[in-house]
């Protein structure tokens, strides 16, 4: 369901697009030999290539144009077996070249598309427009003195992946969705660790608003966003500010703004507002970049399964309801954990014990899964201590609870502690007999009719074997006792 | 196609390079004179011509995927007219 | 004793080889010329110790039987290939104080084969120009002047201080760049050899770029044998540049068999310029008889669309160097100028930092490439080139060289042509379609104007032949006999 504005003369509809630029994960830059490791002391990263001396030239990353591939080809894109990089020119302190290299008229990956998913609706196509490489820039520090900027050129020259979407988008959680997505599936191929907080990904996002139905209007963009939580906050501000000027009879500049989370605004951005003209022309340094289909094909070979493959599967194989299925597959570090744990075990009681148990102890301890103090052997191990009846799933949460703070076994925890459930239908029985005549008037009052009293003698009989006898095997016995 | 004063002015402005307006008429007059005689290229039948991209024929070579440069910075900023702490420095911009 | 300065490489090292004389002698004898010469103007920053230093290191590779292919000779290096250590400023004010920490493939190759360094070249600001007059370090004047006259010539450009210090002996060679005929144009002007070879021969790492798909390093000696020794030091597969072609370097001296019986010479009539120079025609008539006298092939060709590649180069390279020379803006080396903000800063800094040629280049560049005009401009430029291109394909498919003059007219003297650009760029007229097409070239001194200046033949070949374009441009020389040399008016 879009995002619909009720102005005065008439609803509008919200019109997004996303351009997503990702870092490549690499081990070198771009077009030179330096290191792209995060968090580096200034200008250690940095070749003399990267600095632009003179002289200096660039020579292309193989693992580059593989991950620029891989990602078109996780985005069911077209790969293009023969693309240009051009120079974008212009001058700014974080560009040394005063050119940045990049990907115009013909990029490596053309058209394609992802599924997304927003609670509440169906799924839903968007279309990708293209994908390109191109440099990064260096990073430019405006705090650290009164009157200079400094410049650290670490940054400078490490690829970027730039994703174009088509303007499919129609609401803030559409385009959250959008966002998650395409920072799900490289994750999953291993192309970007689409990391918003270190800058690895990052989001320009076009806004624009029209009467449903009638052409695009006139789109701002919004640079750099790197928060999801930022990127609706600003589309909302941005697409309110273009109704109001919409319904004041006036038009929406073509602009580029910058939100800013603290007054929750967005703002032209002066430096940036002078018409661009970056003169492309194809990079007289490099040649075309040309490969083959045995080149494509090789990549495709090795593509581990995706996001929406899994999920498919998830449902259809294991029978995972599509949430759940969904939620398991949102990172392939989740899924991968799901699948040791669901190996050879019931699918659905794993997913309830991932889903369930474990993200709440994690999200309780503030943890993420690689922090896990239970493994997924482990959880594997409990599980099966549930399913052979050695435990009941309640006690299974205590042990749990003492497995996620102390990282002992299941086994262990339940050896110690002496919960091991117990079956014996000779003991449950007799204490079955003790509660039963401990208490008559209660016996009496359900064989009068109130049968939610059976609880209160569950109750009883947990509270007298302290919580191990088997509840199963304890229905089946009171049950004819009490009736009888 | 030919310059006027404030064309000149825009595409120095892009070039980055400060022109002086009394300077900007005869710069004016100098880049026509050029551009006229540029003009002919028009003459050439070029409809289903490829631009030339390479000189070389040959195919663009790749480059393993190592770190095999950097990690100097000391000779990075060693020519450098201001810095401080490994930075490089310019005049501060207001974004 | 022999005076050391006037002999070749190849004689040079024949004599070092056999025990003659030492590179420290050689050396030293070239420091003294190159002091002694001044008032050329072709050196920027010399570097006796540097040269002497490496004289004593070759003397003793040579004395352990490990000697390279130019042990010893002492040369002078263009100043637009980054030396590290020693200050380079392709003549603009804006590479004030630059001194590399890294040294150009080239460069280094030469020095790898011993080669000897007396100092950086001077030349046109960023390779702009034919005349050396452009030059943030002052006019390169040419050795030779008019017969009777004493007014000061050009030596051409851009290597105009190469030209100039190896016509002078002041050097036994030197290195040039050829991007529409920089070197080949100077080495007519001043009655050397000049060479640029196939795009990719020779790495553009560390060269300080002008314009990319252009630029070609090559080597100007007073021979074709010289020649060919040096351009095997200064080629190969370079893997930081990946314009590099990854050819191997053949042993070009063993291409010079002198016998070119049946080989094909194309004589293209498009160079036949409206209102020629007659000496330009006489000499070039004489090549003819020359190489037919050797037992080659007189073909006529036509390339039909010569007369657009001066056009084609003036939008092509300015184009090229307005991206290439953005670098330049004052943050991370050479001139900084103040200002109010980033943007005064870069413009007052370009300002001041760069010549006229260069800044009526760049902006004519930034033109080009700007919104409206791209396809107007580069991109037809571009397809122009390739048709260009497509001519020279065509007519190598039935001859094997070419024969051409390599300048309209003999060297001309100073501010006779500096007011009109355009009638400085016809310069090139006769070199600049070869660049255009990637072909290697030579330049082959072959005879003397009436008032007495140099006057040189261009020979082409098809690319990656070099072996060819020596062979021809050996016969030529033979033939040629030019064993004038300038009066040293010059020596104080």
């Amino acid at each position: 369901m879009g995002l619909i504005i009720q102005g005065a003369t008439g609803d509008w509809e919200v019109v997004i697009g996303l351009e997503i630029h990702a870092q490549v994960t690499s081990n070198s830059k771009l077009f030179s030999g330096s290191d792209t490791t995060y968090g580096a002391e200034p200008n250690t990263q940095v070749s003399f290539v990267d600095a632009a001396m003179p002289g200096m030239l660039p020579v292309i990353n193989e693992m580059a144009v593989e991950q620029a591939v891989r990602t078109g080809l996780g985005l069911n894109a077209k790969i293009n077996k023969f693309s240009i990089f051009d120079r974008k020119n212009y001058f700014y302190a974080d560009l040394p070249q005063g050119y940045q290299i990049s990907q115009y008229l013909q990029p490596v990956v053309g058209e394609g598309k992802i599924t997304i998913d927003v609670k509440g609706e169906e799924s839903r196509e968007i279309g990708i427009t293209r994908l390109h490489l191109e440099q990064d820039a260096g990073k430019s520090l405006h705090d650290q003195h009164p009157s200079q900027t400094f410049v650290d050129l670490n940054r400078s020259g490490v690829a970027l992946m730039e994703i174009v979407s088509e303007p499919d988008m129609r609401s803030p959680e559409e385009a959250a969705a959008y966002v998650k997505k395409i920072r799900s599936i490289v994750r999953y191929l291993g192309t970007c660790d689409g990391n918003m907080d270190e800058g690895s990904m990052r989001a320009d996002v076009n806004v624009s608003v029209r009467r449903p139905g009638d052409e695009f209007g006139i789109r701002c963009e919004m640079k750099n966003i790197n928060s999801v939580r930022f990127m609706q906050q600003a589309i909302v501000y941005e697409a309110n500010r273009q109704v109001d000027i919409l319904e004041a009879g006036g038009s929406v500049d073509q602009e580029t703004r910058l939100y800013d989370p603290v007054k929750g605004e967005t703002r032209s951005m002066r430096s940036k507002e002078e018409a661009h003209d970056y003169r492309y022309f194809p990079d007289p340094d490099l040649l075309p970049l040309e490969f083959d289909d045995a080149f494509i094909e090789k990549i495709k070979s090795t593509l581990p399964e995706l996001p929406d493959q899994k999920k498919s599967r998830f449902v259809n194989e294991l029978g995972l309801s599509p949430y759940d299925a969904g939620v398991l597959v949102s990172e392939k570090e989740v899924a991968d954990f799901f699948e040791l744990v669901a190996e050879g075990r019931d699918a659905k009681l794993a997913a309830n014990w991932v889903i369930g148990e474990l993200f709440g102890n994690l999200n309780r301890t503030g943890k993420n899964l690689a922090e896990s103090p239970v493994s997924a052997l482990a959880l594997g191990a409990l599980i099966d201590l549930i399913s052979d009846g050695t435990i009941s799933n309640r006690i299974a949460k205590e042990v749990f609870e003492e497995m996620f703070d102390t990282g002992k076994a299941a086994g262990d925890i339940v050896e110690e502690k002496g919960l091991k459930q117990v079956s014996d239908t000779g003991a449950i029985e007799a204490a079955i007999d003790t509660v039963i005549s401990a208490n008559p008037d209660k016996v009496a009052e359900y064989k009068g009719g109130k049968d939610k009293l059976f609880g209160f003698f569950m109750g009883q009989v947990m509270k007298a074997t302290q919580g191990k006898a088997n509840p199963g095997v304890v229905t089946e016995i009171l049950k004819p006792k009490l009736d009888a | 196609m030919s310059l006027d004063k404030a064309t000149v002015a825009k595409v120095a402005n892009l070039a980055r390079i400060k022109v002086e307006e009394k300077d900007l008429d005869h710069l004016a007059d100098e880049l026509n004179n050029i551009l006229g005689w540029i003009e002919q290229l028009g003459e050439v039948e070029t409809d289903n011509v490829e631009p030339m991209t390479s000189v070389a024929d040959m195919q663009m070579r790749w480059r393993a995927d190592q770190v095999t440069d950097g990690g100097y910075a000391d000779d990075v900023v060693a020519n450098a007219p201001s810095g401080e702490d490994g930075f490089f420095s310019v005049p501060k911009v207001i974004e | 004793m022999t005076d050391l300065t006037k002999l070749t490489v190849s004689a040079a090292l024949d004599g070092m080889a056999a025990g003659d004389f030492s590179s420290r002698e050689l050396t030293a004898a070239h420091i003294t010329a190159m002091e002694a010469s001044n008032v050329l103007n072709a050196f920027i920053t010399k570097t006796p110790e540097v040269a002497v230093e490496a004289a004593t290191a070759s003397d003793a590779r040579r004395a352990k039987g490990e000697a390279g292919l130019m042990d010893g000779i002492p040369i002078a290096m263009k100043d637009l290939f980054c030396t590290k250590g020693v200050q380079t400023t392709a003549a603009s004010h804006i590479l004030d104080g630059f001194t590399p920490k890294y040294e150009s493939t080239v460069s280094g190759n030469l020095w790898a084969e011993g080669a000897v360094m007396l100092g950086k070249a001077n030349l046109d600001e960023f390779a702009m120009g034919s005349s050396n007059e452009t030059s943030f370090y002052g006019n390169v004047i040419n050795p030779w002047r008019r017969t009777g006259d004493d007014h000061p010539m050009v030596p051409g450009g851009s290597s105009g201080g190469s030209a100039s210090s190896v016509a002078s002996f002041s050097a036994m060679a030197a290195t040039g760049t050829d991007t529409g005929g920089s070197i080949r144009q100077p080495a007519s002007f001043v009655g050397i050899v000049g060479m640029k070879p196939t795009y990719g021969r020779c790495s553009r790492w560390g060269v300080v770029a002008f314009a990319s798909s252009l630029d070609q390093a090559g080597p100007m000696t007073r021979s074709v044998r010289d020649s060919a020794i040096m351009l095997e030091a200064m080629a190969g597969f370079d893997p930081k540049d990946s314009t590099s072609v990854d050819m191997p370097v053949p042993d070009f001296q063993s291409a010079l068999s002198g016998d070119i019986r049946g080989l094909r010479i194309g004589i293209p009539k498009e160079y036949q310029l409206d209102g020629m120079n007659p000496e330009i025609q006489a000499l070039w008539d004489q090549g003819i008889d020359w190489m037919k006298a050797a037992g080659a092939e007189i073909v006529n060709i036509s390339l039909p669309n010569t007369k657009y590649a001066l056009p084609a180069y003036y939008i092509i390279a300015p184009a090229e160097a307005s991206s290439n020379l953005a670098r330049y803006d004052g943050v991370r080396f050479g001139l900084r100028v103040e200002g109010e903000d980033l943007n005064d800063m870069y413009a007052s800094t370009r300002a001041e930092g760069f010549g006229d040629e260069v800044k009526r280049r760049l902006l004519i560049g930034t033109y080009a490439l700007s919104a409206g005009y791209y396809d107007a401009y580069y991109l037809k430029a571009q397809k122009v080139r390739t048709r260009i291109a497509d001519d020279f394909k065509q007519a190598f498919q039935n001859i094997d060289a070419i024969l051409t003059p390599t300048t309209p007219s003999a060297a001309f003297g100073f501010g006779e042509k500096s007011d009109d650009p355009l009638a400085m760029y016809l310069n090139d007229v006769f070199t600049v379609p070869a660049s255009l097409a990637g072909l290697p070239g030579i330049s082959v001194p072959a005879g003397l104007s009436a008032d007495g200046l140099p006057l040189g033949l261009q020979v082409l070949a098809k690319p990656f032949d070099e072996e060819t374009l020596f062979k021809v441009a050996g016969v030529l020389e033979t033939a040629a006999e030019f064993t004038a040399t300038p009066d040293d008016w010059w020596r104080g």
